[in-house]
Order: C-alpha cells, then structure tokens, then sequence
C-alpha cells in the first residue's frame, strides 16, 4: 500500500481536528476525501505531508512510518502536496514557480518543464510573469504543474475547483485524470464531490473528524446519505442519477476497504 | 541519542560564556586576554561543574519532573478541553481568591511601609530613585506591553519630557530656557501628564496603524531623538551637564506647609502611595470595557475589530496612557534629584522593559515585584561588578525569562493562559499582528 | 564655503557612508523577508564583526605603528573582511540558535522574540564594553596617499574607494545569491510563503540560519570597513543600526535592492543635512526620517517582498 493512515488524531491547541482517522491509497488510483467545511479534510492533507504532526495514529508510505520524516523530506520520498487556495509564488516568474517543484533534485527539470508546459500550454504563455498576477484558473495550473516537477508518485490535491469557472474545472478535472493514467496516484480533496467522484476510483467521507463511509467511487455516488449532503439532491423525490457515467475505473467489488492494488 | 553530546556541549559553552561574565575586565590592547585569564583560571573548575550539573538536570530533568510530580502535587493542568471548562469554575473560585488577594496584598503593603525603616541611607535612596520610580514606569509601560500588546522602546523619552516640563515650569534657573512664571513641580503634575500623552498620541497615531514591530522601531528612533535633542541643545536644556536646582515638592494648602527635601523617606512614602493608587486604578481599568477590549485587540485583533472593538483608538490610547504615566513619573524625578540626559538613554528604556518583562507582562504586582527584584540586584551588584557590567546580567535574564519563563515572574493568569493558547496555535498573545501565515484552521 | 562648494564632496561622503549602510540594512532585509521579525540584535552583529576585523588586522601591523602601505595594505583589509566577516557569521549564528531558534519552536508570540533579542543586544553590547574596554578603539589610516583623484573637484581618498568598491561588490554578490542560485530561491520561497516552501521541500530551518548567517558575515564585513573610517566601540552598533534598518525600511523592507537604494540614498540625506544644519543633528536626521517614511510610505520606495528583488 502506498499510503496508509492508521487511527490518526490531529488537535490544534484544545481544539481535536481529527478523531481517529483511518484511510489508504493504493499506487495509481484516485480516491477522493469529500466532507464539508470544517470536517477535516485540508487537515487530514496537511498531516499526510507533515505539516502537522498527529497527537495518535500514524501515517506510513510504503509501509514505513512518517513520524520522524521532516516535512520538507517528503517530496523527495514522492509525495506532492497543491495546497488549498493554490498557494503559488506571488513575486515568482511562472518558470520559477515550477522550478521551485524541483528544488530537491534539478537534475530533470528541463525535461520536466517541458513535460509540464506540454500538459499546460497556457503556462507556456505565461512563462516569464510572475505568479500573483496569473488568473485562478492558470494559478491552479501552475500548482499542478509546479507538483508533478518533482516526478510524484503520490499527489495531494486540495480543493483544486476552488473558485473556478466550470470550463476550466473540467480542464483540471481532465488533466488530473490524465496525470493518473501516467501512474500518479491522487488523493483528491474536493466540495465538487460529482466531478470528484467521476474521475475516483474510492472516496471517504469525513465528518468532525471522523471517516464516516468509505466505499467505491460508484457505491458513494449511489448512497442516499451522499447524494442528499454532497451533491445537493433531494433523496425523496430525485430520480436514479443519470447524469454521471457508470465509473468504468472502478472495480467490482463494494467492499470498503478493498481497493485492488 | 545524538541529544545528549550536543546537549552537554551547549551547556558547556554556556558554563565557559559564564566564567567570561563573571571574569576579569579587559581591554583592546589585548582583546582576547580577560577571555582567556577567566578560562584558564581555577573558577573554571566550578563553573564546568556547573555546565555538567545543568546538563544532568537537562538530560534527567524530564524523568525528575515525572518523579516529583507522582509524588506531590496534583498533575500539571494539561492544554485540553478541561482548560474551557475551568472557566466556568473560575467564577466560584474568584471569591476565595479575593480575600487572598487582599490579605497578600495586605501583607507585601506592611513590607512595602516597614521595610525602609530598617534598611541604610544609601539602600533608600535607591529605593526612591530607582524602585519607586522604575516600578511606576513599569506600571506605565506595562498597559502597552502587557494590556495593549504592543512595545514601545522609546519610553523613557516621556519621562524626560516629564523630567524637562518640571524644569521648564518650576524653575528659573534650571536651564537656560524656561516658563516667565515659576509653577510649584506640583502643579506640573497635570501639564506632564498632557504633554507626554500628546506626544504619544502624536507619535503613535499615524504608526499604529502600520504592523505592531514598525511601533518599536520608532518609539526606539524617537526616544533617541529625546535623548540627543537633550544632550546637544545646550541653549534649551542645558545639554549634557543636566538641570540643576529643579525645587522639591512642597505643599501650602490650608495650614498645611510641609516641603519634601533631600531625606528620600518622605519621597518613598510618596511614591508608596501613587504606586499603590495607580495599581488599584490600573485594576479597575483592566477588568473595565476599555481592558476587556485591549484582551480582545491581543487574542485576535480581526475578531475584535469585527465585534466593534475601535482597535486602532483603544492601541492609541493604551499608548498615550502609558506615556502619560512615565511623563508623571519624570516631574517627580526631576523635582527628588539632578537630572542630565544621561538618565534618559537608551538602555534606561531597556530597563524598563526587562522589568515589566521579568515581573509579568500584564500583572500590576509582578511587574512593581520586577522592578524591586531588578532594582535590588542592581543595587546589590553595585559594589561588586562596575555599574555598566550589571546590564550583561540584565540582557541575560531577558534572554533566559523569553525562553522558559515567558510569562514572567508572578504571572497574569490571563496574559499566562493567552500565550500557552498561542503556542498551541490557537489566538495570539500580542498586537504585533501574525509572523507566520495563520493556521489553517479545520 | 557654501553648500553647492560642497555638494560634491557632501555626495562622495554620503555614498560611501550610506554603501556601509547598505551593506548592514540586507541583514535586517533579509531576516525580515524570512521570518518577518525586526532582528533587533543585528547592530551587535556588526558591533562584533567590526571588532574581530579590527583586532585581526591590528595584530598583523608592525608594533612601530607604521602602516605597510600598497599591497601590504590591501592584504590587511583582506584580513580585516575576513575575520570580521567570520566573527559577524559566527555572532548571527550564536543569536539566532540561542535567542530566536527556542522561541520559534514553541512558536512564541512575536513580542516575544523581540524582547528576546534587546536581551541578546543589551548583553552582547555590555560583555564587549567589559572585555574591549568601553573606550573608542580605532585603526591607523592603512593607505598612505590621500586623495587618489578628483571628482568634480570632491578628493576621493583611496580608502574611501577601497571601501565603496568592497561595499558595492559585496551587495552586487548578495544580489546574484538571491537571485541566481538555489539558495536564493529558498530564501525567497520561505520569505513569499514558508508553509508552500516546505511542500516544496525546501527545509525551512536551514535556510533560516543560512540566512542569519549571510546576514552576519555581511554585516561583520561591513563593520570592519566602517571601524577604517570610524572607529570600533562597544556601543557602535546601536547608530549604524538604527540607520540601516531605516535604509531597509526606505527601500521596501524584505526588498534586498530596496535596501541598498535605501542606504546610499540614507548617507546622503545625511550628508548634506549634517552639512546644512549642525553635525551633532545628523543621527536626528536620519531617525526622523525614518519616522517620516514610516508615516508617509511605509512600503518603502521599491515596495516589500523578497521575492522583488530578482
């Protein structure tokens, strides 16, 4: 299993963020953690990639615990945090923003520039302005871009439609699916939850803290309980969902913890 | 564990810097030679010792701790939910705490009126010019660092400004340039008062509203200003010799004649008495609308600003109250002793930092307690290391208080509870605004 | 001799005054840019480095108080740098792990870390006036030729050149290391945003001390050439301080060009202010323009930001 959380607990000061939660990604897939505001999703990223310690629990990769790995280690072990609201350079070019992505390890990163302007061609535009002056929409690429420099075999995606328009959610949403066929397993933290779970091959739920249903991408997007807080349906009156697609990513079997790896 | 040699190292270092402090006095001739006569000298001896003890306490210091705290003591009070719920008992508690509150208080008073009669001419000098007056400075300055949460590294330019109103206005002889009517120092009582708390309204208006440290950097400019303007303008102030003949305070009211004189007693009583007025004054402010709103403006100044809290106007006047209270502080310097500008320096204002620092921001006893510990090792260190020395030992236990005992000496249990919060990354326990992006919160 | 008789000598003064302070306001930039604290203590950086460049350099000239002249010249202020560079490093190092470093690991308000660091200056000062005595301390003129040319008719020395040309170096060397190298882009990834710049694995600690340490070797260097002209003293730093951080403030604190703009333009201001009101006015000056900035553009000429700079 490539990324494995055991019984976390995360608290700032008296106040518990985190009760006691338990969720893997296997490499390659894409699972989704949805909840609402505050449930402890952007948390639950942050502990991932050490930004936050947990109080009990533990997080491994590859079946070796992070507890002593510092955060700035974490990306040369794979792992590739977007954060919420994009975060990208504000003073930096559009070239050094992704530059910064392979600050542990330059040796590829021409080539990666290049791989990462192909994947976004309107960066390419944009190569010598500097970051905060990008739209939200090029900001987020420019998130994306500046974690697959480090060559990710895990990438932490935090609510990357945030604020979007949906022509260009649709752009991200098709880029994160093409980064996964690459093999780049995705952990995807999103309020979208029917974008996320089309492209998911498992999601979470999160509430206070607590994982409250894990389950395939489809059975997630078939339970009343879902559909009714996440996707704005009315459970009583609403129709079977036609809209989304049958998940074609998605194994057969429904058992919760059971993604095949 | 690689902790441990390090940790042994560090203490070492530590345990050579204290024989070099403690160690002969050098010179730039030979620059490196006091260093060297104080390391290689029998005392080093004692102090590695030291180092190897500090560093046994280190290394066994936590297993100790667990050890004691089995032993005696209910558990320290953990960073939890609990920490809410005690604010509900608090209300009971406060009862049983206030007549403590007053027997304590009772009880360092009888000290407070006792303890000069007892002590040597020169220690209640000291007394006087240095304890009363630092501990009133100290209140000053403890509404803007400790209530208000800001710093001011200028403060003793108020007290100059104190200090040259009473020579200005009571005097004709004090310095070269001076009022056409001589006032008793009494009467500049009220003028100082306003003139130190408009020029801290002048000063800190238009900076306020930058970030909090921008505050420090310019209080510490203009405090600076004050200083040379009082050292260099010789046709104003006198200059660098000082003001001499400034009267004592007498008073004539009434049948009452009674002029203060070279005896400090009849200052310190004084002084007793304005220093226990302003701390109770301070007290009612600090539990008033006006404290609850500088809490408000420290533990998050955009939730205060939200709920209607003038953020801006209660800094202002957190600043010039404190101002207000050094400039009151200087008539009575002015008019106990001689003055000259080297009163006013830089490290004069330093001082009463450490001091409010030491005693405990945002607590009326500890900061007078900082200011009589302080003052007391000073006076005690007086005949044992040259004057300018003792500001090693001061800058050091500013250091030291910062690292472990942050809260002070006889702590607010506010102001104690605001930064163990903080550090819990939960609120803020100053106005300087946030040094890191603020947490994300869940 | 009127003010415009003097202008131009007023102005090589200013500029060679003002590249000093130059030099010492990137320490505060920088260290501002990172971690977004005023370091308070960083005048006894330079107080420190500007003594060990100064006994260093006294401890090689010949005991008949000649100076050796020439290259001999030039290879002792080599020296001179060097070690106060090293004695500034070592100084910042010190600061940072004793004074900042406890603090920020429990994430101390920030009241805090600057009370910390007026007890690490007032100590610093106070050992130094203890163990250099508390009297000024200064260093023979090395370079026996005066004035090495005119310029406009202002007599510009060779000292007053070796020191604006190593001032100008070191700051244009500073602007390559921010801008063009690795470490440059972590300290301008923390200084934009420490969290992100962790994602990045960028290891947030080192660049902290690293950037202490440029800090202090710069301003150490610095001292050492200020203690040329001036001369050394325990209490030096707290003057040359207080102006360089006003020379950051000027050019947009954080802004490592703004901070030299901001010194050379401070030296001037000062020059010809001292010139035209009274010399002993000159430190009131330049606090009151400081006071001044802060009330009129506190973003400073350049603006803010680290990141600015490249």
């Amino acid at each position: 299993m490539l990324l494995t959380l055991t019984d976390v607990e995360v608290a700032y000061g008296a106040v518990t963020a985190l009760r006691g939660v338990s969720l893997e990604v296997a490499e390659g897939e894409i699972v989704t953690l949805l909840g609402a505001n505050g449930a402890g999703k952007t948390t639950t990223l942050r502990t991932i990639s050490g930004l936050l310690r947990p109080r009990a629990g533990e997080v491994r990769l590859d079946g070796c615990s992070l507890s002593t790995i510092p955060a700035h280690d974490l990306v040369a072990r794979g792992v590739s945090h977007v954060p919420e609201g994009r975060r990208v350079f504000p003073s930096m070019s559009v070239r050094e923003n992704l530059l910064m992505g392979a600050y542990r390890d330059r040796r590829h990163a021409r080539a990666d520039l290049d791989r990462v302007l192909a994947l976004f061609p309107r960066l390419g535009e944009r190569i010598g302005q500097a970051g905060g002056t990008l739209s939200g929409g090029e900001q987020q690429m420019l998130a994306i871009g500046r974690a697959l420099m480090s060559r990710p075999r895990l990438v932490l995606l935090d609510e990357p439609s945030m604020g979007l328009a949906p022509m260009i959610v649709r752009t991200i949403f098709e880029v994160i699916a093409e980064i996964n066929r690459n093999g780049v397993a995705v952990l995807l933290v999103e309020q979208n939850a029917t974008s996320a779970l089309r492209i998911a091959r498992r999601g979470y739920v999160l509430e206070t803290g607590r994982v409250v249903l894990a389950d395939t991408a489809a059975g997630l997007l078939a339970d009343d309980r879902v559909r009714q807080a996440y996707l704005g349906e009315d459970v009583t009156t609403a129709p079977p969902d036609t809209t989304a697609p049958p998940d074609t990513t998605a194994p057969p079997d429904t058992t919760t913890h059971a993604p095949s790896s | 564990m690689s902790a441990r040699p390090r940790t042994l190292g560090a203490s070492v270092l530590l345990g050579l810097l204290a024989a070099v402090v403690t160690g002969p006095t050098g010179d730039s001739d030979e620059p490196l030679r006091a260093a060297w006569d104080s390391i290689a000298d029998v005392r080093i001896v004692l102090f590695l010792g030291l180092a190897v003890a500090l560093w046994l306490v280190l290394v066994l210091g936590p297993r100790l701790r667990g050890l004691v705290a089995a032993v005696t003591a209910p558990p320290r009070r953990r960073l939890t939910a609990a920490t809410l719920t005690m604010t509900a008992r608090r209300s009971v508690a406060a009862a049983g705490r206030r007549g403590r509150t007053v027997a304590v208080g009772g009880g360092l008073l009888a000290v407070a009126v006792v303890a000069p009669l007892v002590v040597s001419t020169a220690a209640q000098q000291s007394m006087v010019n240095d304890i009363g007056i630092y501990a009133l400075l100290a209140l000053g300055l403890n509404v803007v660092v400790g209530y208000a949460g800001l710093l001011d590294l200028g403060y003793i330019a108020f007290f100059a400004i104190g200090a040259y109103a009473t020579a200005y206005f009571s005097s004709s002889t004090a310095m070269p340039w001076h009022a056409p009517f001589v006032l008793n120092p009494f009467f500049v009582f009220p003028i100082a008062l306003i003139l130190a708390a408009l020029a801290g309204v002048v000063l800190g208006a238009p900076t306020l509203r930058l970030r909090g440290d921008y505050l420090a950097i310019v209080t510490l400019g203009f405090g600076e200003i004050i200083h040379l303007v009082a050292n260099n303008a010789d046709g104003i102030t006198g200059g660098a010799r000082g003001a001499f003949g400034v009267p004592h305070l007498s008073v004539h009211l009434a049948g009452v004649d009674y002029a203060w004189g070279i005896d400090p007693l009849p200052y310190y009583y004084l002084l007793l008495v304005i220093v226990v007025g302003v701390m109770v004054a301070f007290g009612r402010l600090e539990r008033s609308r006006i404290g609850r709103s500088w809490a408000a403006i420290r533990e998050d100044e955009i939730a205060a600003e939200a709920t209607g809290v003038a953020t801006l106007r209660m800094k202002l006047l957190a600043f010039a109250l404190g101002a207000s209270v050094s400039g009151f502080a200087g008539v009575l310097f002015a008019s106990k002793q001689f003055f000259n500008p080297q009163s006013f320096s830089l490290q004069a204002s330093f001082f009463v930092v450490a001091v409010v620092i030491f005693g405990g921001m945002g607590s009326r006893l500890g900061v007078v307690v900082g200011a009589v510990v302080l003052q007391g090792l000073a006076f005690y260190l007086r005949d044992k290391v040259q004057p300018a020395d003792r500001y090693i030992y001061f800058g050091a236990v500013i250091v030291v208080m910062m690292i472990f005992r942050p809260q002070g000496l006889v702590p607010s249990r506010r102001r104690r509870r605001e930064i163990e919060l903080s550090e819990a990354g939960v609120g803020a326990a100053d106005s300087l605004g946030s040094a890191t992006p603020t947490v994300v919160r869940p | 001799m009127g003010f415009l008789d003097q202008f131009w000598q007023l102005s090589v003064d200013g500029l060679m005054v003002g590249s000093l302070y130059a030099v010492i306001a990137l320490g505060y930039t920088l260290v501002y840019g990172v971690l977004q604290l005023i370091n308070f203590a960083h005048s006894e950086v330079f107080m420190l480095g500007s003594f060990g460049g100064l006994f260093a350099a006294r401890a090689l000239l010949p005991g008949d108080g000649s100076v050796p002249g020439g290259a001999g010249s030039i290879a002792l202020v080599a020296v001179g740098l060097g070690a106060g560079a090293a004695c500034g490093g070592l100084a910042a190092f010190t600061l940072e792990r004793v004074a900042y470093r406890p603090l920020r690991r429990r994430a101390a308000p920030r009241l805090a870390y600057l009370i910390s660091a007026i007890g690490a200056s007032l100590f610093a000062v106070n050992l130094a006036g203890k163990e250099f005595g508390r009297q000024n301390v200064d260093l023979p003129d090395l370079f026996h030729n005066g004035t090495v040319f005119r310029l406009f008719g202002a007599a510009v020395s060779t000292q007053t050149l070796v020191i604006f040309a190593v001032a100008v170096a070191m700051l244009v060397g500073l602007d390559r290391l921010v801008a063009g190298t690795r470490l440059g882009q972590g300290i301008r990834a923390v200084a934009q945003d420490a969290d992100t710049a962790v994602l990045m694995g960028v290891n947030v600690e080192r660049i902290i001390i690293v950037t202490f340490v440029v800090g202090g070797l710069l301003a150490g260097a610095g001292g050492f050439l200020y203690a040329m002209t001036f001369n050394a003293s325990y209490s030096m730093g707290f003057v040359p301080g207080v102006k360089a951080f006003t020379a950051a403030v000027l050019g947009g604190i954080g802004n490592v060009r703004g901070a030299m703009l901001g010194g050379l333009l401070l030296g001037l201001v000062e020059s010809y202010g001292g010139y035209l009101f009274q010399a002993s006015y000159k430190d009131v000056i330049a606090f009151g323009v400081l006071v001044a900035i802060l009330m009129i553009r506190p973003s400073g000429l350049l603006g803010e930001r680290l990141g600015r700079a490249a």
